[in-house]
């Protein structure tokens, strides 16, 4: 079997925290190159730490995981944070530079571009999220949805092989949450979103995985899943009030 | 306590001034500063082209007036020390306006008056002509460790983040009809600052996995070169210059 | 209280200017060793987070406030390499974006201001703590920590002033109002540390550096039922192994260059002038670069030249410090 096609493979993924905590028993994933995929589950369910472990920030205590083939590994780290793309939920943990422009460098300018090379990658990066006259501002100066906006391009300036997006929607306002989406449909990259706002999965991803009790308890079109009420009520997840699966329409 | 914390003092600008590299500026403040605290207090007349000079920089970089003044309340609580040193002060005494001064205390008034006053000015043209961040990569420039310049710019960086949060938390405090009145109610702040605490030290790790997840090993990336020609250099130094030629006048 | 320029003459302010670099480039050392490649991200947001709480009013007795110095807090939240790091920095930024303190005198405030207190307070801190373990013992050991740590670093401000301070006024009274101003502050100060530190401790003690080696031991289950108990391993050595040379090379080298410095300063013959003396001030108009002297008091009275004085103040500082620390052992030997 290939693996070239593959963005992500995660197999038998167990991990247990330095206190003894075990947060993941076993987890076997896979995302094809160009999917969109929502992975759902309740707080607690080990969403954060599967996210940690997909750039080596965490590392498997059981079993694998392989970026477009490669596997993360002590030794192939340098190459594996710069194919996958993370984008933390809370912006101001990820923009730390002083400016917009410094910020989208550090990455590009890590893994060795300078000059005009660097210089064209970061107007394209900020091009690409519509964030390309907030260059030079600083980051505290941003609105939360465009601070969101240019912590995408952050990594998108690494020319990521997948964008791992950990809770996008949260904290974004009407527009900001339309304006991102409309922005991540755009981008053909593969995406893992990791979210517990099931509309924004439909609107997203045609596939959701389903993370509970630290296994993937449930794969499938994201429309199927969100309409089958007793698996969700099982993982603690919720459609909002008066929200109900647009049954005709076809999936975005 | 801290008033003068609440906000930066760069104003945006493009005078000459404000476009000087930022390392020249730096060190030009810094040798003005150091020839000011020199200068032998009875020179009163080289105190005044000091603070003519300061005019001058300030006229050229178009800071608005008052800009500066509003700025000086740093100042204050030294100022009332400075007071009071010839009420307190030794040695020979004279009657000013039915008060007993100490004559050395007088001069050790003025001493200290005068230099602060001139250090505190220079100091606010620098901050108010240059960005935060300029500043730091000219302090690297002129050999300050490469580590305590980044732990300046993060702290920079977050300090907004970390004062919003305890503002939040102030307000919650607030509303719930706290006010920090007595001494009883230190545990309270107490608590908020553990949780500050607690929040920044979170946030630090955060950030460091952030700053791993593309690509950092412990080196900041330089990106952009800050370098000044010998026309910059010469043109921030003439003030420094200027004050030495000063003093050496006045000897 | 930040020094602005002028407050003391150039040979101070060289000399404390020459022992904050030193100490502040052992502490990069030190810090680097600690946390490694987090150093710049973690100091950064402790450093925002001493100056935020800087900004905390308290009240202190009779409607006045007073704000945090957060030196010891600093040095026992993050460890004392952290610590000095952070006030260092805190102090750079104030003097750089705020004009708070002078530039010439960034040197004497980061001396005073993050080098003393933080010593001060971590030594204090780990006596009491070797001597009464346990959460109580922390907060015991905080709080005397940061009460000493203030006046010490006013006794410091006060050593300083004798060698090289521009104002003509009575030593003692300065030693008596400073010490007793900031014992009272230290009070403040310490209950808010002590209090700060005893809420990390409540919920994250991982947090508290000056807390390592409480961990609770963990639990090992077994697949039959069987388990046993084994301590926590600890990421990082005791501390106390790197610190004591660095406090007795930053005090030696405060007497030497304060000797040497006031030595030269005072080989130029104007250096003994007496302030106030029969010839008057104003026949100073000749005056060297080094401001007047208002040591040349005691000079003139003991006979003593500047620079042995310069040393003994300094010897004089560490003999209080000494004392306090001391103070502080005996009484807590009482207490436990």
């Amino acid at each position: 079997m290939t693996h070239h096609h593959l963005s992500l493979e995660v197999s038998r993924l167990a991990y247990a925290y330095p206190d003894g905590t075990q947060a993941l028993y076993g987890v076997d994933l896979a995302i094809r190159r160009g999917e969109r995929v929502a992975l759902l589950g309740p707080n607690g369910a080990g969403k954060t730490t599967l996210v940690m472990h997909l750039n080596g920030i965490l590392t498997a205590g059981h079993g694998s995981v392989a970026v477009a083939g490669t596997p993360v590994r002590r030794d192939t780290l340098k190459e594996i944070r710069q194919r996958v793309g993370l984008v933390f939920q809370d912006p101001d943990d990820q923009l730390f530079m002083p400016t917009v422009r410094d910020d989208v460098a550090f990455g590009p300018a890590n893994s060795g571009l300078r000059g005009e090379e660097l210089d064209g990658v970061v107007r394209a990066a900020l091009e690409r999220v519509g964030m390309l006259e907030a260059i030079d501002r600083p980051p505290h100066h941003l609105s939360f949805g465009q601070r969101r906006r240019v912590a995408v391009a952050t990594v998108l300036a690494m020319r990521p092989e997948i964008l791992v997006l950990d809770e996008p929607s949260s904290n974004l306002d009407p527009a900001a949450r339309r304006e991102l989406a409309e922005i991540l449909r755009s981008l053909d990259v593969t995406v893992l979103m990791v979210t517990h706002d099931l509309p924004y999965a439909l609107e997203l991803c045609e596939r959701s995985l389903i993370l509970s009790d630290g296994v993937i308890a449930a794969d499938g079109p994201t429309r199927e899943l969100l309409a089958d009420a007793d698996l969700l009520a099982r993982h603690r997840l919720e459609l909002p009030y008066g929200f109900a699966i647009p049954a005709a329409a076809e999936t975005v | 306590m801290g008033a003068g914390h609440g906000h930066r003092l760069y104003v945006p600008g493009d005078s000459p001034v404000h476009r000087l590299p930022a390392q020249c500026k730096l060190l030009a403040v810094l040798c003005f500063a150091i020839v000011v605290v020199a200068t032998p207090r009875e020179r009163f007349w080289a105190f005044g082209v000091y603070a003519l000079l300061l005019v001058a920089v300030a006229a050229v970089a178009r800071i608005p007036p008052g800009h500066i003044p509003r700025r000086m309340v740093i100042e204050v609580p030294f100022v009332l020390f400075a007071f009071l040193i010839p009420v307190i002060g030794l040695g020979e005494r004279t009657t000013v306006l039915g008060l007993s001064l100490s004559v050395p205390g007088l001069w050790a008034a003025w001493n200290i008056l005068a230099k602060a006053t001139l250090g505190v000015v220079a100091s606010i043209l620098l901050a108010t002509t240059s960005e935060p961040r300029a500043v730091l990569l000219g302090a690297q420039r002129l050999r300050v460790p490469g580590l305590l310049v980044q732990i300046a710019m993060f702290m920079l960086r977050y300090l907004d983040v970390i004062l919003d949060e305890m503002r939040r938390m102030r307000i919650a405090r607030e509303s719930r009809g706290f006010e920090a009145r007595n001494f009883r109610q230190i545990p309270v702040i107490a608590r908020s600052a553990g949780a500050l605490f607690i929040r920044s030290y979170e946030r630090g790790e955060r950030v460091h996995l952030a700053m791993l997840s593309r690509g950092y090993t412990g080196q900041m990336p330089i990106i952009q070169k800050m370098s000044a020609s010998a026309g910059q250099w010469g043109a921030a130094l003439a003030l420094p210059l200027a004050a030495l030629a000063v003093w050496g006048l006045s000897l | 209280m930040h020094v602005p320029d002028g407050f003391f003459n150039a040979a101070v302010s060289i000399s404390a200017g020459a022992v904050a670099a030193a100490g502040v480039a052992v502490c990069l050392r030190g810090a680097k060793r600690e946390l490694d490649d987090r150093t710049a991200p973690m100091a950064g947001l402790v450093a925002a987070f001493i100056f935020a709480v800087q900004m905390l009013n308290f009240p202190v007795a009779g409607g006045t406030s007073g704000h945090l110095l957060g030196g010891a807090l600093a040095a026992i939240l993050v460890g004392p390499y952290t610590g000095v790091l952070c006030m260092t920095v805190v102090l750079l930024v104030q003097a750089l974006f705020f004009a708070d303190g002078g530039l010439t005198a960034l040197g004497v405030n980061i001396f005073l201001m993050g080098i003393v207190t933080v010593l001060v307070g971590w030594g204090v801190f780990r006596l009491i703590t070797r001597l009464a373990g346990g959460r109580g013992g922390i907060t015991v050991a905080a709080f005397v920590a940061s009460l000493l740590s203030v006046p010490a670093s006013a006794l410091a401000f006060t050593a300083l002033f004798w060698i090289g301070g521009t104002a003509p006024i009575d030593l003692a009274a300065v030693a008596v109002a400073m010490g007793g101003v900031h014992v009272l502050i230290g009070i403040g100060e310490a209950l808010i540390t002590a209090l700060t530190v005893g809420a990390v401790l409540a919920v994250r003690p991982d947090l508290v550096y000056g807390a390592r080696g409480i961990a609770r031991p963990l639990e090992l289950r077994g697949a039959d039922g069987t388990s046993t108990v084994t301590p926590q391993e600890q990421a990082d050595p005791a501390p106390s192994v790197g610190s004591r040379p660095f406090v007795f090379g930053a005090l030696g080298l405060t007497l030497l260059l304060a000797g040497v410095v006031s030595f030269f300063a005072s080989g130029d013959p104007d250096g003994l002038e007496a302030v106030g003396e029969e010839q008057g001030f104003l026949s100073q108009a000749g005056d060297h670069l080094f401001g007047t002297w208002s040591l040349a008091d005691y000079g003139d009275v003991g006979g003593i030249p500047v620079g042995i004085a310069g040393i003994i103040g300094v010897g004089l500082t560490l003999l209080v410090a000494g004392a306090l620390g001391y103070a502080a052992r005996s009484k807590d030997k009482t207490r436990v």
